[in-house]
Protein backbone atom coordinates (compact mmCIF):
# COMPACT_ATOMS: atom_id res chain seq x y z
CA UNK A 1 0.00 0.00 0.00
CA UNK A 2 2.99 2.25 0.44
CA UNK A 3 5.49 2.27 -2.35
CA UNK A 4 8.56 4.38 -1.87
CA UNK A 5 10.02 4.58 -5.34
CA UNK A 6 13.59 5.84 -5.66
CA UNK A 7 12.94 8.84 -3.46
CA UNK A 8 15.76 11.35 -3.50
CA UNK A 9 16.08 14.72 -1.82
CA UNK A 10 18.96 17.09 -2.09
CA UNK A 11 19.26 20.26 0.01
CA UNK A 12 21.89 22.33 -1.75
CA UNK A 13 25.00 20.18 -1.67
CA UNK A 14 23.67 17.83 0.99
CA UNK A 15 22.16 14.57 -0.16
CA UNK A 16 19.53 14.09 2.56
CA UNK A 17 17.81 11.10 0.98
CA UNK A 18 19.60 9.15 -1.69
CA UNK A 19 17.53 6.85 -3.87
CA UNK A 20 15.44 5.06 -1.26
CA UNK A 21 12.94 2.39 -2.32
CA UNK A 22 10.81 0.04 -0.27
CA UNK A 23 7.22 -1.20 -0.15
CA UNK A 24 4.92 -1.68 2.79
CA UNK A 25 2.02 -4.12 2.47
CA UNK A 26 -1.29 -4.18 4.34
CA UNK A 27 -0.82 -5.65 7.80
CA UNK A 28 2.82 -4.70 8.07
CA UNK A 29 4.28 -2.45 10.73
CA UNK A 30 7.58 -1.20 9.46
CA UNK A 31 10.12 0.38 11.76
CA UNK A 32 12.05 3.06 9.94
CA UNK A 33 15.37 3.38 11.70
CA UNK A 34 18.52 5.34 11.41
CA UNK A 35 20.82 7.65 13.30
CA UNK A 36 19.71 11.27 13.72
CA UNK A 37 20.08 13.10 10.44
CA UNK A 38 19.97 9.91 8.37
CA UNK A 39 16.98 11.14 6.37
CA UNK A 40 14.05 9.45 8.13
CA UNK A 41 11.92 12.55 8.57
CA UNK A 42 12.78 13.88 5.13
CA UNK A 43 11.64 10.59 3.58
CA UNK A 44 8.38 10.73 5.52
CA UNK A 45 7.80 14.34 4.54
CA UNK A 46 8.14 13.40 0.90
CA UNK A 47 5.89 10.34 1.22
CA UNK A 48 3.13 12.45 2.79
CA UNK A 49 3.32 15.13 0.12
CA UNK A 50 4.80 17.87 2.27
CA UNK A 51 8.18 18.02 0.57
CA UNK A 52 8.68 17.75 -3.15
CA UNK A 53 11.31 15.11 -3.94
CA UNK A 54 14.34 16.01 -6.04
CA UNK A 55 13.77 12.71 -7.85
CA UNK A 56 11.60 9.63 -7.50
CA UNK A 57 8.13 9.47 -6.03
CA UNK A 58 5.94 7.67 -3.53
CA UNK A 59 2.63 5.93 -4.13
CA UNK A 60 0.01 5.47 -1.46
CA UNK A 61 -2.78 3.01 -2.29
CA UNK A 62 -1.79 3.33 -5.95
CA UNK A 63 -2.01 7.14 -5.92
CA UNK A 64 1.11 9.04 -6.86
CA UNK A 65 1.94 11.70 -4.31
CA UNK A 66 3.14 14.08 -7.01
CA UNK A 67 0.17 13.61 -9.31
CA UNK A 68 -2.70 13.14 -6.85
CA UNK A 69 -1.54 14.78 -3.62
CA UNK A 70 -5.09 15.20 -2.30
CA UNK A 71 -6.00 11.54 -2.82
CA UNK A 72 -2.81 10.60 -1.02
CA UNK A 73 -3.40 12.99 1.86
CA UNK A 74 -6.92 11.64 2.36
CA UNK A 75 -5.58 8.12 2.78
CA UNK A 76 -2.75 8.89 5.16
CA UNK A 77 -2.78 9.53 8.87
CA UNK A 78 0.39 11.40 9.57
CA UNK A 79 2.04 12.38 12.82
CA UNK A 80 4.80 14.83 11.95
CA UNK A 81 8.00 14.91 13.97
CA UNK A 82 7.43 16.54 17.35
CA UNK A 83 3.62 16.37 16.90
CA UNK A 84 3.14 20.05 15.98
CA UNK A 85 -0.31 21.46 16.81
CA UNK A 86 -1.87 24.89 17.22
CA UNK A 87 -1.08 25.73 20.84
CA UNK A 88 -4.10 27.96 21.52
CA UNK A 89 -6.71 25.44 20.44
CA UNK A 90 -8.29 23.05 22.89
CA UNK A 91 -7.96 19.36 22.08
CA UNK A 92 -11.68 19.21 21.37
CA UNK A 93 -11.60 22.17 18.95
CA UNK A 94 -8.51 20.76 17.31
CA UNK A 95 -10.03 17.33 16.71
CA UNK A 96 -13.22 18.95 15.46
CA UNK A 97 -11.20 20.95 12.95
CA UNK A 98 -9.42 17.80 11.80
CA UNK A 99 -12.75 15.99 11.42
CA UNK A 100 -14.13 18.82 9.27
CA UNK A 101 -11.04 18.94 7.08
CA UNK A 102 -11.31 15.18 6.69
CA UNK A 103 -14.82 15.72 5.37
CA UNK A 104 -16.88 14.50 8.34
CA UNK A 105 -19.90 16.40 9.53
CA UNK A 106 -22.56 16.23 12.20
CA UNK A 107 -23.09 12.91 13.93
CA UNK A 108 -20.42 11.13 11.94
CA UNK A 109 -17.83 13.70 12.97
CA UNK A 110 -18.84 13.32 16.63
CA UNK A 111 -18.59 9.57 16.26
CA UNK A 112 -15.14 9.68 14.73
CA UNK A 113 -13.91 12.09 17.35
CA UNK A 114 -15.32 9.97 20.16
CA UNK A 115 -13.63 6.84 18.82
CA UNK A 116 -10.30 8.62 18.44
CA UNK A 117 -10.58 10.00 21.97
CA UNK A 118 -11.32 6.55 23.36
CA UNK A 119 -8.42 4.96 21.54
CA UNK A 120 -5.97 7.55 22.80
CA UNK A 121 -7.57 8.03 26.23
CA UNK A 122 -7.90 11.77 25.95
CA UNK A 123 -11.24 12.20 27.66
CA UNK A 124 -9.89 14.14 30.63
CA UNK A 125 -8.12 16.93 28.79
CA UNK A 126 -10.49 17.86 25.98
CA UNK A 127 -11.23 21.37 27.14
CA UNK A 128 -7.62 22.33 27.84
CA UNK A 129 -5.60 24.37 25.37
CA UNK A 130 -3.04 22.06 23.76
CA UNK A 131 -0.35 24.42 25.01
CA UNK A 132 -1.00 23.43 28.61
CA UNK A 133 -0.90 19.66 28.08
CA UNK A 134 1.96 17.43 29.15
CA UNK A 135 4.19 15.95 26.50
CA UNK A 136 2.47 12.60 26.75
CA UNK A 137 -0.98 14.07 26.25
CA UNK A 138 0.20 16.25 23.37
CA UNK A 139 1.58 13.21 21.63
CA UNK A 140 -1.72 11.41 22.16
CA UNK A 141 -3.67 14.33 20.70
CA UNK A 142 -1.33 14.11 17.71
CA UNK A 143 -2.05 10.40 17.42
CA UNK A 144 -5.81 10.97 17.74
CA UNK A 145 -5.53 13.43 14.85
CA UNK A 146 -3.72 10.85 12.73
CA UNK A 147 -6.22 8.08 13.53
CA UNK A 148 -9.41 10.07 13.28
CA UNK A 149 -10.35 9.09 9.73
CA UNK A 150 -9.28 5.47 10.25
CA UNK A 151 -6.76 5.72 7.41
CA UNK A 152 -5.39 2.77 5.49
CA UNK A 153 -1.88 4.12 5.82
CA UNK A 154 -0.32 5.48 8.99
CA UNK A 155 2.97 7.31 8.95
CA UNK A 156 4.18 8.19 12.43
CA UNK A 157 7.38 10.12 12.94
CA UNK A 158 8.77 9.19 16.36
CA UNK A 159 5.39 8.50 17.99
CA UNK A 160 6.88 7.65 21.39
CA UNK A 161 9.59 10.30 21.55
CA UNK A 162 9.63 11.97 24.94
CA UNK A 163 7.06 9.68 26.57
CA UNK A 164 7.57 7.88 29.85
CA UNK A 165 7.76 4.06 29.85
CA UNK A 166 4.05 3.64 30.65
CA UNK A 167 3.00 5.98 27.88
CA UNK A 168 5.38 4.30 25.46
CA UNK A 169 3.79 1.00 26.30
CA UNK A 170 0.29 2.39 25.70
CA UNK A 171 1.23 3.89 22.35
CA UNK A 172 2.85 0.65 21.26
CA UNK A 173 -0.24 -1.32 22.28
CA UNK A 174 -2.32 1.11 20.26
CA UNK A 175 -0.15 0.70 17.19
CA UNK A 176 -0.07 -3.06 17.51
CA UNK A 177 -3.84 -3.11 17.87
CA UNK A 178 -4.30 -1.26 14.61
CA UNK A 179 -1.83 -3.24 12.55
CA UNK A 180 -4.42 -5.47 10.90
CA UNK A 181 -5.72 -3.97 7.72
CA UNK A 182 -3.36 -1.03 7.69
CA UNK A 183 0.10 -0.32 6.44
CA UNK A 184 2.05 1.43 9.18
CA UNK A 185 5.46 3.05 9.14
CA UNK A 186 6.94 4.36 12.36
CA UNK A 187 10.28 6.06 12.58
CA UNK A 188 12.20 5.69 15.76
CA UNK A 189 15.66 5.39 17.13
CA UNK A 190 14.53 3.27 20.05
CA UNK A 191 15.41 -0.26 19.10
CA UNK A 192 13.33 -2.02 21.73
CA UNK A 193 10.36 -0.43 19.98
CA UNK A 194 11.18 -2.28 16.81
CA UNK A 195 11.22 -5.60 18.62
CA UNK A 196 8.01 -4.68 20.42
CA UNK A 197 5.80 -3.59 17.52
CA UNK A 198 7.42 -3.97 14.12
CA UNK A 199 7.16 -6.87 11.74
CA UNK A 200 9.96 -5.44 9.66
CA UNK A 201 12.76 -2.93 10.01
CA UNK A 202 14.21 -0.66 7.35
CA UNK A 203 17.46 0.91 8.48
CA UNK A 204 18.92 3.91 6.72
CA UNK A 205 22.18 5.75 7.18
CA UNK A 206 23.39 8.79 5.30
CA UNK A 207 20.27 8.79 3.17
CA UNK A 208 20.62 5.21 1.96
CA UNK A 209 18.98 1.94 2.98
CA UNK A 210 21.54 -0.26 4.70
CA UNK A 211 19.22 -3.02 5.89
CA UNK A 212 15.64 -4.14 5.21
CA UNK A 213 14.68 -7.19 7.17
CA UNK A 214 12.72 -8.71 10.06
CA UNK A 215 13.83 -7.91 13.59
CA UNK A 216 14.68 -11.62 14.06
CA UNK A 217 16.92 -11.70 11.05
CA UNK A 218 18.63 -8.50 12.18
CA UNK A 219 19.19 -10.02 15.59
CA UNK A 220 20.87 -12.99 14.01
CA UNK A 221 23.50 -10.60 12.71
CA UNK A 222 24.50 -9.70 16.24
CA UNK A 223 28.01 -10.91 17.04
CA UNK A 224 26.79 -12.82 20.08
CA UNK A 225 23.57 -14.17 18.57
CA UNK A 226 22.89 -17.73 19.76
CA UNK A 227 26.07 -17.80 21.78
CA UNK A 228 25.83 -19.60 25.13
CA UNK A 229 26.90 -17.82 28.28
CA UNK A 230 27.95 -19.99 31.18
CA UNK A 231 28.77 -19.19 34.80
CA UNK A 232 30.94 -21.80 36.40
CA UNK A 233 33.32 -22.32 39.29
CA UNK A 234 35.74 -24.21 37.06
CA UNK A 235 36.25 -22.58 33.66
CA UNK A 236 39.11 -24.87 32.74
CA UNK A 237 36.92 -27.98 33.05
CA UNK A 238 34.26 -26.42 30.84
CA UNK A 239 36.77 -25.47 28.19
CA UNK A 240 38.15 -28.97 28.20
CA UNK A 241 34.66 -30.50 27.98
CA UNK A 242 33.70 -28.33 25.01
CA UNK A 243 36.85 -28.84 23.00
CA UNK A 244 35.95 -30.49 19.73
CA UNK A 245 32.14 -30.26 20.14
CA UNK A 246 30.38 -29.80 16.78
CA UNK A 247 29.31 -26.24 16.03
CA UNK A 248 31.43 -24.58 18.69
CA UNK A 249 33.69 -22.01 17.11
CA UNK A 250 35.37 -20.66 20.23
CA UNK A 251 35.08 -20.50 24.00
CA UNK A 252 35.98 -17.10 25.38
CA UNK A 253 36.43 -15.74 28.89
CA UNK A 254 34.11 -12.79 29.44
CA UNK A 255 35.08 -12.14 33.03
CA UNK A 256 35.99 -14.23 36.02
CA UNK A 257 33.90 -17.42 36.08
CA UNK A 258 31.92 -16.34 33.02
CA UNK A 259 32.43 -17.98 29.64
CA UNK A 260 30.91 -17.33 26.26
CA UNK A 261 30.58 -20.16 23.80
CA UNK A 262 30.45 -18.82 20.25
CA UNK A 263 28.78 -21.00 17.65
CA UNK A 264 29.98 -21.36 14.08
CA UNK A 265 27.95 -19.19 11.71
CA UNK A 266 24.28 -20.07 11.59
CA UNK A 267 24.34 -23.00 14.00
CA UNK A 268 22.55 -23.47 17.29
CA UNK A 269 24.81 -25.02 19.87
CA UNK A 270 22.94 -24.94 23.11
CA UNK A 271 21.85 -28.60 22.89
CA UNK A 272 25.29 -29.87 21.97
CA UNK A 273 26.91 -27.77 24.67
CA UNK A 274 24.46 -28.99 27.29
CA UNK A 275 24.96 -32.62 26.31
CA UNK A 276 28.74 -32.33 26.34
CA UNK A 277 28.76 -30.67 29.76
CA UNK A 278 26.41 -33.24 31.29
CA UNK A 279 28.51 -36.04 29.91
CA UNK A 280 31.70 -34.64 31.45
CA UNK A 281 29.80 -33.62 34.58
CA UNK A 282 31.31 -30.12 34.42
CA UNK A 283 30.15 -27.72 37.13
CA UNK A 284 27.60 -25.16 35.83
CA UNK A 285 26.01 -22.47 37.99
CA UNK A 286 24.10 -20.75 35.22
CA UNK A 287 23.62 -21.14 31.48
CA UNK A 288 21.68 -19.11 28.99
CA UNK A 289 21.47 -18.43 25.28
CA UNK A 290 22.11 -14.89 24.05
CA UNK A 291 19.66 -13.49 21.51
CA UNK A 292 21.96 -10.70 20.58
CA UNK A 293 21.12 -7.04 20.87
CA UNK A 294 19.65 -4.88 18.14
CA UNK A 295 21.73 -1.99 19.43
CA UNK A 296 24.87 -3.84 18.45
CA UNK A 297 23.49 -4.69 15.03
CA UNK A 298 22.33 -1.13 14.53
CA UNK A 299 25.73 0.26 15.41
CA UNK A 300 27.48 -2.27 13.25
CA UNK A 301 25.28 -1.52 10.24
CA UNK A 302 25.03 2.25 10.47
CA UNK A 303 28.63 2.97 11.45
CA UNK A 304 30.00 1.36 8.30
CA UNK A 305 29.09 4.17 5.97
CA UNK B 1 -14.36 26.30 -1.16
CA UNK B 2 -15.57 24.12 1.70
CA UNK B 3 -12.01 23.69 2.93
CA UNK B 4 -11.34 27.42 2.62
CA UNK B 5 -14.23 28.00 5.02
CA UNK B 6 -12.90 25.39 7.45
CA UNK B 7 -9.46 27.01 7.46
CA UNK B 8 -11.15 30.41 7.76
CA UNK B 9 -13.11 29.35 10.83
CA UNK B 10 -10.09 27.86 12.55
CA UNK B 11 -8.10 31.04 11.96
CA UNK B 12 -10.91 33.27 13.10
CA UNK B 13 -11.36 31.24 16.29
CA UNK B 14 -7.59 31.52 16.71
CA UNK B 15 -7.78 35.31 16.89
CA UNK B 16 -10.33 35.22 19.64
CA UNK B 17 -8.70 32.35 21.57
CA UNK B 18 -6.01 34.77 22.75
CA UNK B 19 -6.21 38.36 24.03
CA UNK B 20 -4.80 39.44 20.65
CA UNK B 21 -8.19 40.14 19.13
CA UNK B 22 -9.44 42.24 22.01
CA UNK B 23 -6.20 44.18 22.44
CA UNK B 24 -6.13 44.86 18.73
CA UNK B 25 -9.71 46.06 18.53
CA UNK B 26 -9.37 48.32 21.55
CA UNK B 27 -6.17 49.90 20.26
CA UNK B 28 -7.61 50.28 16.78
CA UNK B 29 -10.68 52.06 18.09
CA UNK B 30 -8.71 54.25 20.49
CA UNK B 31 -6.18 55.27 17.87
CA UNK B 32 -8.72 55.93 15.15
CA UNK B 33 -10.72 58.06 17.58
CA UNK B 34 -7.69 59.98 18.78
CA UNK B 35 -6.50 60.65 15.24
CA UNK B 36 -9.93 61.85 14.18
CA UNK B 37 -10.49 64.26 17.05
CA UNK B 38 -6.98 65.51 17.80
CA UNK B 39 -4.95 65.20 14.61
CA UNK B 40 -7.87 65.40 12.20
CA UNK B 41 -9.64 68.31 13.86
CA UNK B 42 -13.06 66.70 13.56
CA UNK B 43 -14.87 69.50 15.44
CA UNK B 44 -12.75 72.38 14.17
CA UNK B 45 -13.56 71.59 10.55
CA UNK B 46 -17.19 72.22 11.43
CA UNK B 47 -18.44 69.89 8.71
CA UNK B 48 -20.78 66.92 8.90
CA UNK B 49 -18.35 64.53 7.22
CA UNK B 50 -15.97 61.77 8.24
CA UNK B 51 -13.04 63.00 6.14
CA UNK B 52 -11.08 63.61 9.34
CA UNK B 53 -11.73 60.01 10.32
CA UNK B 54 -10.90 58.33 7.04
CA UNK B 55 -7.90 60.50 6.21
CA UNK B 56 -5.69 58.73 8.70
CA UNK B 57 -6.63 55.17 7.88
CA UNK B 58 -3.62 54.46 5.70
CA UNK B 59 -1.29 55.50 8.53
CA UNK B 60 -3.33 53.62 11.08
CA UNK B 61 -3.15 50.47 8.98
CA UNK B 62 0.56 50.94 8.46
CA UNK B 63 1.09 50.14 12.13
CA UNK B 64 -1.85 47.90 12.95
CA UNK B 65 -2.29 45.66 9.92
CA UNK B 66 1.20 44.13 10.12
CA UNK B 67 0.27 43.15 13.69
CA UNK B 68 -2.55 41.00 12.33
CA UNK B 69 -0.67 39.59 9.37
CA UNK B 70 2.69 38.87 10.99
CA UNK B 71 1.62 35.62 12.58
CA UNK B 72 -0.33 34.21 9.63
CA UNK B 73 2.46 32.01 8.28
CA UNK B 74 5.52 32.86 10.40
CA UNK B 75 3.86 31.24 13.40
CA UNK B 76 2.95 28.11 11.43
CA UNK B 77 6.53 27.83 10.27
CA UNK B 78 7.99 28.38 13.72
CA UNK B 79 5.80 25.82 15.48
CA UNK B 80 5.88 23.34 12.59
CA UNK B 81 2.10 23.28 12.23
CA UNK B 82 2.61 24.17 8.59
CA UNK B 83 3.60 20.53 8.13
CA UNK B 84 0.37 19.37 9.71
CA UNK B 85 -1.73 21.82 7.70
CA UNK B 86 -0.11 21.02 4.38
CA UNK B 87 -0.38 17.25 4.85
CA UNK B 88 -4.11 17.47 5.50
CA UNK B 89 -6.31 17.21 2.42
CA UNK B 90 -6.28 20.98 1.90
CA UNK B 91 -4.77 22.59 -1.17
CA UNK B 92 -2.25 25.39 -0.96
CA UNK B 93 -4.73 27.83 -2.52
CA UNK B 94 -7.41 26.92 0.02
CA UNK B 95 -5.01 27.43 2.92
CA UNK B 96 -3.70 30.75 1.59
CA UNK B 97 -7.18 32.05 0.86
CA UNK B 98 -8.74 30.82 4.11
CA UNK B 99 -6.05 32.44 6.21
CA UNK B 100 -6.17 35.70 4.30
CA UNK B 101 -9.95 35.92 4.42
CA UNK B 102 -9.94 35.31 8.17
CA UNK B 103 -7.45 38.13 8.71
CA UNK B 104 -9.42 40.39 6.40
CA UNK B 105 -12.72 39.60 8.10
CA UNK B 106 -11.10 40.31 11.45
CA UNK B 107 -9.86 43.68 10.21
CA UNK B 108 -13.38 44.23 8.92
CA UNK B 109 -14.83 43.58 12.37
CA UNK B 110 -12.47 46.17 13.86
CA UNK B 111 -13.42 48.65 11.17
CA UNK B 112 -17.15 48.00 11.62
CA UNK B 113 -16.82 48.67 15.34
CA UNK B 114 -15.99 52.30 14.55
CA UNK B 115 -19.71 52.76 13.79
CA UNK B 116 -20.27 55.08 16.81
CA UNK B 117 -18.41 57.81 14.95
CA UNK B 118 -20.81 57.39 12.07
CA UNK B 119 -23.75 57.66 14.50
CA UNK B 120 -22.11 60.76 16.03
CA UNK B 121 -21.75 62.57 12.75
CA UNK B 122 -25.34 61.75 11.84
CA UNK B 123 -26.47 63.07 15.20
CA UNK B 124 -24.52 66.30 14.78
CA UNK B 125 -25.47 67.06 11.23
CA UNK B 126 -26.52 65.76 7.85
CA UNK B 127 -23.52 64.01 6.28
CA UNK B 128 -23.61 62.37 2.86
CA UNK B 129 -24.01 58.75 3.98
CA UNK B 130 -23.29 57.50 0.46
CA UNK B 131 -19.81 58.98 0.68
CA UNK B 132 -19.32 57.44 4.09
CA UNK B 133 -20.33 53.98 2.85
CA UNK B 134 -17.96 54.34 -0.11
CA UNK B 135 -15.19 55.42 2.26
CA UNK B 136 -15.80 52.40 4.48
CA UNK B 137 -15.58 50.17 1.39
CA UNK B 138 -12.38 51.89 0.33
CA UNK B 139 -10.87 51.53 3.77
CA UNK B 140 -11.77 47.86 3.87
CA UNK B 141 -10.24 47.29 0.43
CA UNK B 142 -7.08 49.07 1.48
CA UNK B 143 -6.89 46.91 4.61
CA UNK B 144 -7.10 43.89 2.29
CA UNK B 145 -4.18 45.23 0.25
CA UNK B 146 -2.06 45.74 3.33
CA UNK B 147 -3.01 42.30 4.65
CA UNK B 148 -2.10 40.54 1.41
CA UNK B 149 1.34 42.17 1.51
CA UNK B 150 1.62 41.15 5.16
CA UNK B 151 0.54 37.56 4.50
CA UNK B 152 3.18 37.25 1.80
CA UNK B 153 5.95 38.67 3.99
CA UNK B 154 4.85 36.44 6.87
CA UNK B 155 5.42 33.38 4.69
CA UNK B 156 9.02 34.45 4.08
CA UNK B 157 10.17 34.15 7.68
CA UNK B 158 9.72 32.21 10.90
CA UNK B 159 10.15 35.38 12.92
CA UNK B 160 7.05 37.46 13.59
CA UNK B 161 9.01 40.59 14.46
CA UNK B 162 10.80 40.49 11.12
CA UNK B 163 7.46 39.93 9.41
CA UNK B 164 6.03 42.99 11.19
CA UNK B 165 8.90 45.31 10.37
CA UNK B 166 9.28 44.27 6.74
CA UNK B 167 5.53 44.46 6.14
CA UNK B 168 5.39 47.93 7.64
CA UNK B 169 8.34 49.01 5.48
CA UNK B 170 6.76 47.74 2.25
CA UNK B 171 3.40 49.24 3.13
CA UNK B 172 5.12 52.52 3.91
CA UNK B 173 6.47 52.53 0.36
CA UNK B 174 2.98 51.93 -0.99
CA UNK B 175 1.75 54.91 0.98
CA UNK B 176 4.77 57.11 0.30
CA UNK B 177 4.41 56.77 -3.47
CA UNK B 178 1.38 59.00 -3.27
CA UNK B 179 2.82 61.68 -1.01
CA UNK B 180 4.01 65.03 -2.27
CA UNK B 181 7.50 64.34 -0.88
CA UNK B 182 8.10 61.50 -3.30
CA UNK B 183 6.23 63.07 -6.19
CA UNK B 184 8.00 66.41 -5.85
CA UNK B 185 11.36 64.67 -5.72
CA UNK B 186 10.46 63.00 -9.01
CA UNK B 187 9.17 66.06 -10.86
CA UNK B 188 12.69 67.53 -10.98
CA UNK B 189 13.92 64.96 -13.44
CA UNK B 190 11.52 62.11 -14.14
CA UNK B 191 9.31 61.95 -17.23
CA UNK B 192 5.62 62.47 -16.68
CA UNK B 193 4.63 58.86 -17.31
CA UNK B 194 6.95 57.66 -14.55
CA UNK B 195 5.43 60.08 -12.07
CA UNK B 196 1.97 58.93 -13.05
CA UNK B 197 3.05 55.34 -12.75
CA UNK B 198 4.52 55.82 -9.28
CA UNK B 199 1.46 57.71 -8.17
CA UNK B 200 -0.80 54.99 -9.53
CA UNK B 201 0.97 52.41 -7.37
CA UNK B 202 0.10 54.31 -4.24
CA UNK B 203 -2.50 52.95 -1.84
CA UNK B 204 -3.45 56.43 -0.68
CA UNK B 205 -4.14 57.74 -4.17
CA UNK B 206 -6.69 55.03 -4.90
CA UNK B 207 -8.05 55.06 -1.39
CA UNK B 208 -8.65 58.81 -1.19
CA UNK B 209 -10.41 58.69 -4.55
CA UNK B 210 -12.87 56.15 -3.12
CA UNK B 211 -13.05 57.96 0.24
CA UNK B 212 -14.19 61.13 -1.49
CA UNK B 213 -17.21 59.16 -2.61
CA UNK B 214 -16.12 58.22 -6.09
CA UNK B 215 -16.34 54.44 -6.09
CA UNK B 216 -14.49 54.06 -9.38
CA UNK B 217 -14.13 50.47 -10.60
CA UNK B 218 -10.52 51.17 -11.55
CA UNK B 219 -9.64 51.91 -7.95
CA UNK B 220 -11.45 48.80 -6.77
CA UNK B 221 -9.69 46.80 -9.45
CA UNK B 222 -6.36 48.19 -8.25
CA UNK B 223 -6.83 46.86 -4.72
CA UNK B 224 -8.19 43.55 -5.95
CA UNK B 225 -5.16 43.08 -8.19
CA UNK B 226 -2.78 43.96 -5.35
CA UNK B 227 -4.51 41.34 -3.20
CA UNK B 228 -4.45 38.69 -5.92
CA UNK B 229 -0.81 39.36 -6.79
CA UNK B 230 0.41 39.17 -3.21
CA UNK B 231 -1.67 36.11 -2.41
CA UNK B 232 -0.13 34.40 -5.41
CA UNK B 233 3.33 35.35 -4.13
CA UNK B 234 2.20 34.13 -0.73
CA UNK B 235 1.51 30.69 -2.20
CA UNK B 236 4.90 30.61 -3.90
CA UNK B 237 6.59 31.62 -0.65
CA UNK B 238 4.81 28.90 1.34
CA UNK B 239 5.76 26.30 -1.25
CA UNK B 240 9.38 27.39 -1.05
CA UNK B 241 9.43 27.61 2.72
CA UNK B 242 8.54 23.95 3.14
CA UNK B 243 12.02 22.91 2.15
CA UNK B 244 13.51 24.79 5.07
CA UNK B 245 11.04 23.97 7.81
Amino acid sequence: MIEIDHLTKRFGLIMAVDDISFDVARGEVVGFLGPNGAGKSTTMKMATGFLRPTAGTARICEFDVLEDPLEVKQRIGYLPEGAPMWPDMTSAAFLKFIARVRGFDGAEADDRIRTAIEKTQLAGVLEQPIDTLSKGYKRRVGLAQALLHDPEVLILDEPTDGLDPNQKHEVRELIRGMADGKAIVISTHILEEVEAVCSRAVIIANGRIVADSTPEELLSRAPDHNSVTIRTSNPAAIKAALAGVDGVAAVQDIEENWLSVRPTAGSVVVDAVGAALREKDAPIDELHVERGRLDDVFRQITAKG
Amino acid sequence: MMNTMIVFRREMAGYFATPLAYVFIVIFLALSGALTFFAGGFFESDQASLIAFFNFHSWLYLILIPAISMRLWAEERRTGTIELLMTLPVTLAEAVLGKFLAAWAFAGVALALTFPIWLTVNYLGKPDNGVIIAAYCGSFLMAGGFLAVGAFVSALTKNQVIAFVVTAAICFLFIAFGTSVVLNALTEWAPGWLIDFVRSLSFTDHYSAIARGKLDLRDVFYFVSVIVLFLFLNGVAVERSKASS
